[in-house]
This record gives structure tokens, sequence and C-alpha cells, in this order.
């Protein structure tokens, strides 16, 4: 059964100002708990906003540190979760169920890439 | 991965599993037929159960003797007069471990209740457990015929046994996911990817029982014990599928997530046990010493060598004690480990296991008994019926001990 790292991607110069609310928390939170009791959550998180954090780049042997927050991507990775399922459709019924608990004036992308086993 | 929740929740109405599957199929297809129509429902998997349990209960009315029926099944008069809608998922939830322990009774052969386990529960088809298992498609299939009408004629009740009872049908549950996954675990690289996949099912099932489960030691014991033993699979095995000795394993290639849930899991075994650890329990703690040492030479031998001593005194078989004395030739070293083995050499239950001769083959190495070693490689090779397994011994009866 092939694994999968899902990347929530959100725009946070555009998130919604309430931020989190209690419905949300709430489905999300009997979402999560229906994938571990169905057997395909093995990891979930959320990330800290990336004005916490850093990036590292090398290039020409030299490496640059840079403090976030990072604004000039457009979609940056807000959390990720690490499923294992029968297969991609699967794991995509899953996906389009996570982002289903987001009320409609959140835009959100869930990046879906399969992890190379062996 | 609905099917499972909808054959169980039938199932609970009908009390057949063979007409619950059906049912089940019945309301996946009005699904496909639906669903393109009217959109999909927001809770696909309640609308699936429902839809189902609808017919299910349709059926029991229009069954002659439906009166009687009734009060044999008697919760099923909750359902019969109550119009479909969304299940309690609590509700739900108690049905699967119903459907868990039904098709692992203990009426039904252990090859039957894996068919039925992967059938029912995994989602297999007839055909997928049939080459997972290596059997004839049409011998799976009747097995599984068999095992529903063994189920329905000896009124195998469906329900979570309690009592006296519940830990040994506890005990055939957790048998028939381990066997599960030991028949994926026992293939090669080179076999169909349904019978590795068969350890990837295992695994699910046996997370899933965790949460279904949560206050039984033993159901966390197996769930560490097969996240540990997942965790190496990437290692086990050379590009060319040779397979690849504990200790010669890349241990980098050990998956760090599946180590990080085996040590979660056996955590939650110690915190809800209440007496001494159980087999899986102490198997899991074996494992998790392997997966805490980052190098081979970093391994608690003396600690395994405990532990299986505990286990040989809970589940005494020679088999354990093959593994004791490995663990007891790295704490000790191998002459102490070859007094143990040449106890077990009269043992009828060995008499055809290759691990035997392979284990004292590489004890008598040790000892610079190199022609008896050879010959015991050579035991070892004639023995194994894999092919991977067969070439390595061939291969050290063949290679010096300064390894040229």
């Amino acid at each position: 059964m092939p694994r999968y790292l899902t990347m929530v991607r959100i725009d946070e110069n555009n998130t919604p100002a309430e931020g989190i609310s209690e419905g949300l928390m709430q489905r999300m939170g009997a979402l999560i708990e229906e994938m571990t009791k169905a057997g395909v959550l093995l990891d979930t998180a959320g990330l800290m906003p990336t004005s916490h954090g850093k990036r590292v780049h090398y290039e020409n042997g030299e490496i640059t540190v840079t403090d976030g927050p990072f604004t000039e991507t457009k979609e940056v990775i807000g959390g990720y979760a690490v499923l294992q399922t029968k297969d991609e459709a699967e794991c995509l019924e899953w996906t389009k169920r996570f982002l289903q608990v987001h009320e409609p004036h959140w835009t959100v992308t869930s990046e879906v890439r399969e992890i190379q086993e062996g | 991965m609905e099917a499972p929740r909808i054959i169980a929740a039938v199932t609970r109405v009908v009390r057949d599993v063979g007409i619950a599957e059906e049912l089940a199929q019945d309301a996946l297809v009005a699904a496909l037929e639906q669903w393109p129509e009217a959109g999909v429902p927001d809770n696909p998997g309640a609308w699936l159960t429902a839809t189902a349990r609808h017919r299910a209960v349709d059926l029991v009315r229009r069954r002659e003797n439906y009166a009687r029926k009734l009060q044999e099944v008697g919760r099923a008069t909750e359902f019969a007069y109550a119009a479909p809608e969304a299940a309690d998922p609590d509700d739900i939830d108690d049905d699967l471990l119903r459907l868990v322990f039904m098709s692992c009774h203990p009426v039904l052969s252990a090859e039957a209740r894996v068919a039925l386990t992967l059938r029912l529960l995994g989602g297999l088809t007839t055909a997928e457990i049939a080459r997972a298992v290596l059997a004839p498609e049409p011998t799976v299939a009747q097995r599984i015929v068999r095992a529903k009408r063994t189920l329905a004629t000896k009124n195998v009740a469906f329900e979570v046994p309690y009592g006296p009872e519940r830990a040994a049908r506890l005990g055939s549950v957790l048998e028939v996911i381990y066997l599960i996954f030991n028949e994926g675990y026992a293939a090669t690289a080179g076999d169909d990817h349904l019978r590795p996949g068969l350890c990837e099912d295992a695994l699910r099932l046996a997370r899933v029982l965790q949460t279904l489960m949560p206050q039984e030691p033993e159901v966390h014991g197996l769930a560490a014990l097969l996240e540990l033993q997942s965790s190496r699979a990437a290692a086990r095995t050379a590009p060319d599928g040779t397979p690849v000795l504990l200790k010669d394993q890349r241990r980098t290639r050990w998956n760090r997530l599946l180590i990080r849930r085996g040590f979660t899991a056996l955590a939650a075994s110690q915190a809800v046990a209440t007496g001494a650890p159980g087999p899986y329990a102490l198997q899991a703690a074996i494992a998790a010493c392997h997966a805490r040492a980052h190098t081979y030479e970093e391994t608690d031998w003396r600690q395994i060598a405990a532990l299986y001593a505990l286990l040989a005194a809970r589940t005494p078989s020679p088999v354990v004690e093959l593994n004791r004395a490995v663990a007891v030739s790295m704490a000790e070293g191998p002459e102490a480990a070859l007094a143990l083995v040449d106890t077990l050499t009269a043992e009828p239950a060995l008499r055809g296991y290759h691990l035997l001769p392979s284990v004292r083959g590489d004890l008598l190495e040790r000892l610079g008994r190199r022609e008896e070693a050879i010959a015991e490689f050579r035991r070892a090779a004639d023995l194994t019926k894999n092919e991977r397994e067969r070439d390595f011994l061939l291969s050290r009866a063949r290679t010096s001990p300064s390894g040229d």
C-alpha cells in the first residue's frame, strides 16, 4: 500500500482574518479521528507560520540563511499529513474530505505526493 | 475502505456475513448509479451504510419467518422501523469489532479465517487473496463460501465476547492478523507485489483494531511488533532481491516514522497492561531493542536474551528457543548458544525448519569448526523453500570464513 505525503499549502497573506473557527477545529478533529480509525493516518501536524521559519540555501558552495516570513511565496506549507492507503484514489478521497471541512471562504491547496519506497 | 464498515452494519441486521456482503455490494452499485446524477453525498460512507442497512431491513421483513427472526436477532427491531439515517459512528465501530471477531472465529480453520478476514475486512477480491496466499482461485473461493456457511450453520453470534472467553477469542483475532503479516513477510522481492502487500493489509488491520480496543495491551503489542517489523522492509533485501541479514542492513534505510509509531504503540501496550507482558508485547520489545541500536554493534543482546527467556516461559516453543540461542550467542558467545541449539536438534517440530541448521552452521563457523558448518549450511539450503535464501546459504557454504 503506497504512502503519501500531503502538503497543505496556504497563502499566508490571505488567510481569513478570524483565523480557524471553532467549527473547523471540531470538524477537523472528527475527521482526524475517523482517519485514524480507518488505519490510514500515520502522522499529521500543522506548522508554525513562516515568520518563525528560516530558509537555508546552498549555491556555488555557499550557505545563506534567510529569516522568515516568506512573503514572496504565494503558497507556503502550513501543515502536512502522511497517509497510507490502498491506492491514490483513496488518498485523494480523504484529501478532498480534509479540504471540505474548511468553510468556503478558505483557499487551500493540498499537494499529494507519493513517498518513494525502498 | 468503507466496505468493512458497511458489511459490519448490515451483518448486525441480517446476521449472515454472506448476505451482508452482497447487500454492501448492492449499495456500492447503487452509489455508482445515483451519485453521478445526484452528486456525491456529504458523508459517502454514512450514505452507503444507511442504504445497505435499509435493504437489509427490507430483506429481513420479506423473510417468511420474519417474526421469529426478529425475536432471534432482537436488536434488529430498532432498525426495522427506523428510516435509514446517518449511523452513529460508535455503533459502527462496535459492529466492525463484531465482524472482526466473527471472521476470526475458532470454528473456522486458520486458512478460512485468513481468507475471510482479507475479504471482509481487508477489502481484497477473491482473485487477489488467491494470488497473495499462493492458492488456486477456486480453492480460495470455496474456502470463503464454506466459511460463511459454517458461520451461518453454527449460529456464530455477531458479538464481541466478554468474560473468560474474550482472551481466547482475541488471541485468535491477533493470530489471524499476525499470519497475514507473516505471509507477506515471507514473500520475496520477485514475488507478485500482492504478497508483500499483505504486510500492509495486516498492519492496517492492526491499527484499526487499536482504535477499536484501546484497552487491550496485546492489541497494541501486535501493532507495535508489526510497525517495527515493517520499518525494516526497505533494508531487508538487496537490489537484486537477495536477503540482507540484520547485521548487514543499512539502518539509515529503516523507516523512522514506523519506528516511532512502533515505540508509541509499545508504550500504549505497557500503559494499559495490568499483569506481565504478553507474547506480542514481548516480541515488540525485542524488535524495539533492534530499532534502538543505531549500529549492529550497539545492539543490547543481554536485554534481548532476557526478553526471549520471558517469551520462552510464556509461550514455550522450539522456534523461540532457537531465537533465544541466537541472542545468547551474541551476549555470551557461540559456545553457550551451541549447547542450547544442540538440545533442539532432536525436536520433531524443527525437523524441516531450515533456520535450525542455518543457525547451527553460523555458530560452528564462529567456533572455527568449518567443515561441520558447511554441512549445516548445505542442509539448510536443502530445506528452505525460498530460492533467494537457498542461494544465500549455498554461498555461505562456499565462502571461506576470511570472506574472500
